[in-house]
């Protein structure tokens, strides 16, 4: 089994009254694509913030390549963080620069680095994202949603991250868009060798790309195991996520393209 | 973390390449492959055996190593997945686009006055054709009292009017205060500290009331109206209010031009009468002038008409306030950050605006004589 870069033990998340995350547990290995799934409102997104310390935890621990993040120092901190890329929900680029300005942020705020190989660098990202070269000199107002996703992903990509943290990556694409986007995730993982933390409700892309999937249901994760496994579990929610008529039609069309 | 390196061997056949090639080394690497570079040719064989780990930044330097070096082919000794990594970094790098030609500084500052006088121009039409939409729109709904948004009115009444006045009372009973040391302190030098009186008056009455009050109107609720306006259409609600069949100037400009036009007079009374307070303080308490003397001098050196003159201002200024605000919160297109540049150029506009029409208007009432 290979080593485990994210450990979540014993998680607990409240806000006021609402009890998200109880005694929730997750490991996530090297160089797998885990998809995380849930109901609207099961605590994915706050998950995710508390693996990459944006929402402290009111109990348990995060332990990012096998430190823990509550006790590391801040240059510890710091340096872990610039190990995980993250694409936000709805890309989160700074609307005041252009994508290339927003991909050389990262790279510029490290300093030492020559302004050329940056641009360079950031012109590899958006390349590697998917983009257009004239892309890089456009704002983020004149993109259009799916570019959006791969200019967001470019971002992410600039400091090398070994894991990258994707919040609905295909929510809002197109179905063409969509599966471009997988195939993307796949090829990055295969030739960078990535760990991708993702979020989704695209069972497209559940079946498609992900190793595993976790299971997010009463406040914690019901089940981390291969797609096969988790189809087989006798749980009402889980039955009727992949059982339902959409959850079979995507099991279908994977199939199909397994086969061809 | 191993050290990056890369050495040429002396027979100049050969470079060795040794450390970890990671972005963490690549501040220093990337002086030592510009500094290799001219002295490799086609032949030059790159040994990589000895890199330990690579990332897109050690594979970009890589690559520009292997540019003059013949191809990356000519790379020994280089692990598979390194090998994959280097070639999808290959896939999808391509030049940075060049920077566009910086254009010639004076030809620039000519184009961007032009710009910026063309804007003008177009702004006045829109402005023109934006008032004219109003007024259309006032009429279609006057006769209709079902049209009427009473509620929003008077939301828009307490927003504008009731919640500025501490704001607007102080500041002009801070100015007639000011207005009337300054006034006193010329006027004491002829003996004439008296007509201090007729100096706060008139140009409280005339002038200073409405025109305080329009700035802070203009900085206060114009900007607001933009930035409500503004980020309901950024947020395609204005879209939705015209697939309801519901026209967008009728929701949520008429009441706001509406409700401006009632608290604007009223905050400029208001502010008329906080400045003589603030001014007649000033003779009291500082030039020794009784507050008989005061309100006798006010009452039969001040004619009405300086009120007039000041308060047929007052709709005006809320009027064109309105227009403006609103206008700009239409112009908003997409983004946050366009929100923020329209609430800007509106309160510019706007006090613009205002200061201009009511040059205009001190000289069209100093030629009527009044």
């Amino acid at each position: 089994m290979s080593e485990t870069v994210i450990e979540v033990r014993g998680l607990r998340n409240q806000f006021g009254e609402q009890v998200v995350h109880e005694d929730l547990d997750l490991d996530v290995r090297r160089g797998e694509i885990i998809g995380v799934v849930g109901g609207s409102g099961s605590g994915k997104s706050v998950l995710l913030r508390s693996i990459i310390g944006l929402n402290r935890p009111r109990a348990g621990t995060v332990r990012l390549f096998g430190e823990d993040m509550a006790r590391v120092s801040a240059a510890q901190r710091h340096a872990i963080e610039q190990r995980c890329g993250v694409l936000f929900q709805n890309g989160a680029l700074f609307s005041s620069l252009t994508v290339a300005e927003n991909v050389s942020m990262p790279l510029i705020e490290r300093r030492g680095l020559p302004r050329t190989l940056i641009d360079r660098l950031a012109a590899l990202k958006i390349g590697l994202a998917g983009l257009p070269p004239e892309a890089g000199a456009k704002f983020p107002s004149e993109l259009s949603g799916g570019m959006v996703k791969r200019a967001a992903l470019a971002r992410s990509l600039a400091l090398d991250p070994d894991i990258l943290f994707l919040d609905e990556p295909t929510a809002g694409l197109d179905p063409i868009g969509a599966a471009a986007f997988d195939q993307l995730i796949l090829t990055l993982r295969d030739s960078l060798g990535l760990t991708v933390f993702l979020i989704t409700h695209d069972l497209d892309t559940l079946y498609t790309i992900c190793d595993r999937v976790a299971v997010l249901s009463q406040r914690r994760v019901l089940i981390n195991a291969p797609l096969a496994e988790v189809e087989r579990q006798d749980d009402p929610w889980i039955r009727e996520y992949f059982q339902g008529p959409r959850g079979r039609a995507a099991e279908h069309a994977a199939l199909a393209a397994k086969r061809t | 973390m191993q050290p990056a390196t890369a050495t040429l061997a002396a027979d100049g056949g050969r470079v060795t390449l040794s450390g970890d090639w990671v972005l963490a080394q690549a501040p220093a690497l990337a002086g030592q492959v510009e500094r290799l570079r001219p002295r490799l040719d086609a032949s030059t064989v790159l040994d990589a055996s000895g890199i330990g780990r690579l990332d897109t930044a050690g594979a970009t330097l890589l690559l520009r190593l292997g540019e003059d070096a013949g191809d990356t082919a000519r790379l020994d000794g280089l692990g598979a997945h390194q090998r994959e990594l280097l070639d999808a970094v290959a896939r999808a790098v391509h030049a940075p686009a060049a920077a566009p030609p910086r254009p010639n500084g004076v030809v620039e500052l000519l184009a961007n006055a032009g710009k910026a006088v063309e804007n003008f121009w177009h702004d006045l039409i829109e402005l023109v054709g934006f008032v004219g939409l109003i007024l259309s729109e006032l009429a279609g709904s006057v006769w209709r009292p079902r049209r009427w948004r009473v509620t929003s009115l008077f939301f828009h009444i307490e927003q504008t009017g009731l919640n500025a006045v501490p704001i607007v009372a102080l500041l002009s009973f801070l100015v007639g205060a000011v207005v009337a040391f300054l006034g006193a302190t010329i006027l004491r030098d002829f003996g004439a500290t008296v007509f201090t009186v007729e100096l706060i008056s008139y140009s409280f009455l005339r002038e200073f009331g409405v025109l305080l009050t329009a700035i802070m109107v203009a900085g206060r609720s114009g900007s607001a109206f933009t930035a409500q306006i503004g980020s309901m259409k950024a947020r395609e609600e204005v879209d939705a209010i015209r697939t309801m069949g519901l026209s967008p100037v009728q929701v949520l400009v008429l009441p706001r031009v509406l409700a401006l036009l009632i608290s604007m007079p009223l905050l400029s009374f208001l502010a008329m009468i906080a400045g003589i307070v603030g001014g007649a303080m000033v003779c009291v308490y500082v030039l020794d002038i009784s507050p008989g003397m005061f309100m006798y001098r006010l009452q039969e050196m001040t004619q009405a008409r300086h009120f007039w003159v000041g308060m047929v201002k007052a709709p005006l200024f809320a009027f064109l306030i309105a227009a403006i605000g609103c206008l700009e919160g239409f112009k908003v297109s997409g983004s946050a950050e366009s929100v923020g540049a329209h609430t800007t150029s509106s309160v510019v506009q706007s006090i613009f605006v205002v200061i201009l029409v009511d040059a205009l208007a001190a000289i069209f009432f100093m030629e009527i004589g009044w």
